[in-house]
């Protein structure tokens, strides 16, 4: 009973590094900065679940970073104007469903390769906020910060809002027949398209997803903090793939979860805490983790040639 | 001293794990000959090329060059040896000049060595005038069409100083004037020496093109004979071979087809199959002069019943597989009538063919049929979600019963419905695909070379399986190129040819019939 070794070999990961943390540096364990540390990874996680359907999908979107800093900007002026949060956040999730829908279009609609479509996505959304916005900030006003809560309500909203779609869309996968599809399509497309699904639907629909969610996931941003920055996404992309990846979902697509995308992702995120709290000068964050990254990838190089 | 011939085969014997692709072949390739090799799908031709090539080594018999013994022969030392090999598809670089890719096969691969590159035009434009090509060397090879290809091929291999040339069915894609320039440079080779081996399934082409021709049958050679051509050779001119007989008056060259055929088909149906017992009932799939442009089915009319098992025999490339994928909505119809159970049908998707009861389990099912990675279970169910799981939340009770229903019914062998496709033998595999389309329920069965690969114990149990769903009322379309298994299974044949259903033949036919048709040739 492998089937699952993958992603239990992240959770050890993790595991080792939380009980590493408590005989090391206890200090690690104070409730609010833990809190605040899944505040700032909530919007991370929701990105990443779509992007683990993506990826399951056999495709890519490295879009989501400028996506997710078009609609923060757009969601923070509505706000700004007065909108009650309400309204914004459905406007905001459907703007990010669109942009998703015009990946989602070319990719399945004109079968273009996804790596080369949402790079262009990408550089487009990104210089057009730029020249539209010159790099200015949005005030946003104080009725906006937390949904109108107490900060620490607001940051349990948030870390509630990701789990519940973590959840929801981890048994989706399993249980529900489309979550099926995209596994059968990102294995072999021509066999799911003999079998009667149809690949280019399920592949416009998880490009729809992640916009949908990259939405959520800036009005999650937004509120955080009293100004929405015009860079706020810049670097997501990376991050989100590189926790997926971690996590166990096979880039070639077809493979993993979304539990051991979650897995991976806390287990990077925990890198910099700890590394504070371990007093190791900070700058060693990105080659941990990248380091994190080339272990995950060279085992399932491994596994994949042994299973050959 | 006579001298030896060019190519001499002797015994030769190749296993690929337990199948035995040839079985002892003798050939023999003279100077200044075209020796045809002729024989059904599957019958070693391919394999024999290999094995000359280099590219698989034999397990057992001798290859001998100009009288010399030749062991461990590997692609490069057969280049050496001067043997090159035309295939359909010629394997240049597209996006390189013909100058560039006729220097990448002769200049030696050393990384260092500085480029002459009027030389290499020159010698380019040399070799394509000696072939009479009118292909600049300037031209990428993109820009060519298919038959230009194949002669800047010819001029690599000219230029290798080739003394064997192996062409591999050069004529599939080529249209009747660029078939005439081809056989025109084929007979330049022959009278400058050159011994072709020349693959075709057209009949035709051996007669007008061929000195000699063997013929391969499961992986044995059972014969060669020398062509007499009825033609003559209106483009050879004096290269002819004097030796060549003149053309003889009358039907020596119908007797000869004929013989050719039944080289081809002797053998007799040693495997028992199933007796049909189900008397057909009403008609379930009914085709009226269908065709469809993109994938050249032409005016097919056709019926098939409930309770009946019609097979489709024809060589590879006679659009069987694309009347399937017509009949799948795959590569939906332009012209003509389907009709299922009566009543007019569109089918533009596979979404239409299923709801219409139309199962197809494709021909290639390592590629299409079963999800590897997928545990059986999975596969089994991926094509009645709606119906299994009508709230489309997946109830893995009903699956799991669902798959060991099947796993029972059709005696799967596996650990269980969790274990992935990938772990099962070919047959297996074939019957999870199977019963994935089962599981839908159809009224009509399409089945794509469904023993292809498969041993022979697994062989029979698909045999008795489709004649017992045949028994329960499916109609099934059966396509074999597995001539006795066709005419064993089939309660009517339909042999197709070019796009076109040929011929409609009774089941039981003489396969000599069957295989007439399929060559386009009257009986």
């Amino acid at each position: 009973m492998n089937r699952y070794f993958r992603e239990l070999s992240v959770v050890g990961a993790l595991g080792a590094v939380l009980i590493a943390m408590a005989v090391f540096a206890p200090a690690f364990y104070q409730p609010q900065p833990l809190l605040s540390l899944l505040t700032r990874e909530a919007p991370t996680l929701v990105v990443a679940c779509g992007m683990a359907l993506v990826i399951i999908c056999r495709q890519i979107d490295i879009s989501v970073g400028s996506m997710f800093s078009v609609v923060s900007v757009c969601a923070g002026l509505l706000a700004a104007r007065g909108w009650p949060l309400l309204l914004v956040l459905p406007v905001a999730m459907l703007l990010g469903a669109l942009l998703g829908a015009f990946n989602g279009f070319l990719v399945a609609g004109l079968r273009l390769p996804s790596i080369v479509v949402t790079l262009a996505t990408m550089v487009a959304l990104r210089q057009g906020l730029n020249m539209v916005r010159q790099g200015e900030f949005v005030n946003m006003p104080d009725a906006v910060q937390w949904f109108g809560l107490s900060q620490s309500a607001g940051q349990w909203l948030m870390v509630a809002i990701a789990l519940a779609l973590l959840v929801a869309l981890g048994l989706a996968m399993r249980h529900v027949a489309a979550g099926r599809f995209v596994y059968a399509v990102g294995t072999d497309a021509e066999a799911a398209r003999l079998a009667g699904i149809q690949p280019q639907l399920v592949t416009f629909l998880v490009f729809v997803f992640i916009g949908a969610f990259t939405g959520l996931a800036a009005m999650m941003n937004i509120v955080q903090s009293p100004q929405v920055q015009p860079l706020s996404g810049m670097g997501l992309e990376l991050k989100v793939i590189a926790a997926v990846v971690v996590g166990g979902v096979a880039i070639s697509g077809g493979r993993g979860n979304l539990w051991g995308a979650f897995a991976g992702l806390l287990l990077l995120a925990c890198v910099a805490p700890a590394l504070t709290h371990l007093h190791i000068e900070a700058y060693w964050e990105k080659a941990i983790q990248g380091g994190i990254i080339l272990l995950a990838v060279v085992a399932d190089g491994v596994r994949s040639r042994k299973q050959n | 001293m006579p001298a030896a011939p060019l190519l001499e085969l002797r015994r030769l014997v190749k296993n690929y794990g337990g199948v035995r692709a040839l079985r002892g072949v003798d050939f023999e390739l003279r100077a200044g000959e075209v020796h045809a090799l002729l024989g059904e799908n599957g019958a070693g031709k391919s394999t024999l090329i290999k094995t000359v090539t280099g590219a698989h080594e034999p397990t057992a018999g001798t290859i001998a060059i100009a009288g010399q013994p030749v062991t461990g022969l590997t692609p490069k030392r057969a280049h050496e040896l001067g043997i090159a090999c035309i295939y359909q598809q010629p394997a240049l670089f597209p996006d390189l000049t013909v100058a560039e890719n006729i220097a990448l096969r002769l200049e030696p691969a050393t990384a260092s060595r500085r480029v002459d590159w009027r030389s290499r035009r020159e010698r380019a434009a040399q070799l394509l005038a000696r072939i009479g090509a009118a292909i600049s060397p300037d031209s990428e090879v993109r820009s060519l069409s298919m038959p230009e290809q194949q002669l800047v091929e010819i001029a690599c291999a000219l230029g290798a100083g080739a003394r064997i040339v192996i062409m591999d069915e050069p004529t599939a894609s080529l249209t009747q004037k660029e078939q005439h320039l081809l056989f025109a440079v084929v007979r330049d080779l022959r009278k400058s020496g050159v011994g072709v081996i020349y693959i075709s399934h057209r009949l035709e082409e051996i007669f007008d093109l061929a000195d000699r021709v063997t013929v391969l049958r499961d992986g044995e050679s059972v014969g060669t004979r020398q062509v007499r051509s009825s033609r003559g050779d209106e483009a050879g001119g004096p290269g002819l071979l004097t030796a060549r007989p003149e053309p003889a008056e009358g039907s020596a060259a119908t007797l000869t087809e004929a013989e050719l055929i039944r080289l081809m088909v002797g053998r007799e149906v040693a495997q028992i199959y199933p007796p049909s017992e189900s008397a057909p009932g009403e008609v379930v799939l009914a085709l009226r002069n269908v065709g469809c442009a993109a994938s050249g089915v032409r005016d097919v009319t056709l019926d098939v019943r409930a309770g009946e098992v019609v097979g489709l025999a024809g060589l590879v490339g006679a659009g069987r597989t694309e009347l399937a994928r017509v009949l799948f909505g795959l590569t939906p119809a332009d012209a003509g009538e389907i009709s299922l159970r009566g009543a007019p049908v569109t089918l533009h998707s596979p979404q239409d063919a299923v709801a219409h009861g139309i199962a197809y389990v494709p021909e290639d099912r390592r590629r299409h049929g079963v999800v590897l990675d997928l545990p059986i279970a999975h596969n089994m169910t991926m094509a009645v979600h709606r119906r299994l799981f009508p709230d489309r939340w997946l109830r893995f009770g009903a699956e799991q019963a669902l798959a060991l229903d099947f796993i029972r019914d059709l005696a799967v062998k596996c650990a269980g419905p969790d274990a992935p496709g990938g772990s099962l033998s070919g047959g297996n595999q074939q019957k999870v695909s199977l019963a994935r389309w089962l599981a839908t329920k159809p009224k009509l069965l399409i089945l794509d070379e469904p023993t292809q690969g498969v041993d022979v114990g697994a062989k029979s149990e698909i045999h008795r399986i489709v004649r017992r769903l045949a028994k329960d009322g499916l109609a099934v379309l059966l396509i074999s190129s597995d001539l006795p298994e066709v005419i064993g299974m089939s309660d009517r044949i339909g042999v197709m040819r070019g796009g076109r259903l040929q011929a409609m033949l009774p089941g039981k036919s003489d396969p000599h019939d069957v295989m007439s048709a399929a060559l386009g040739q009257g009986t």
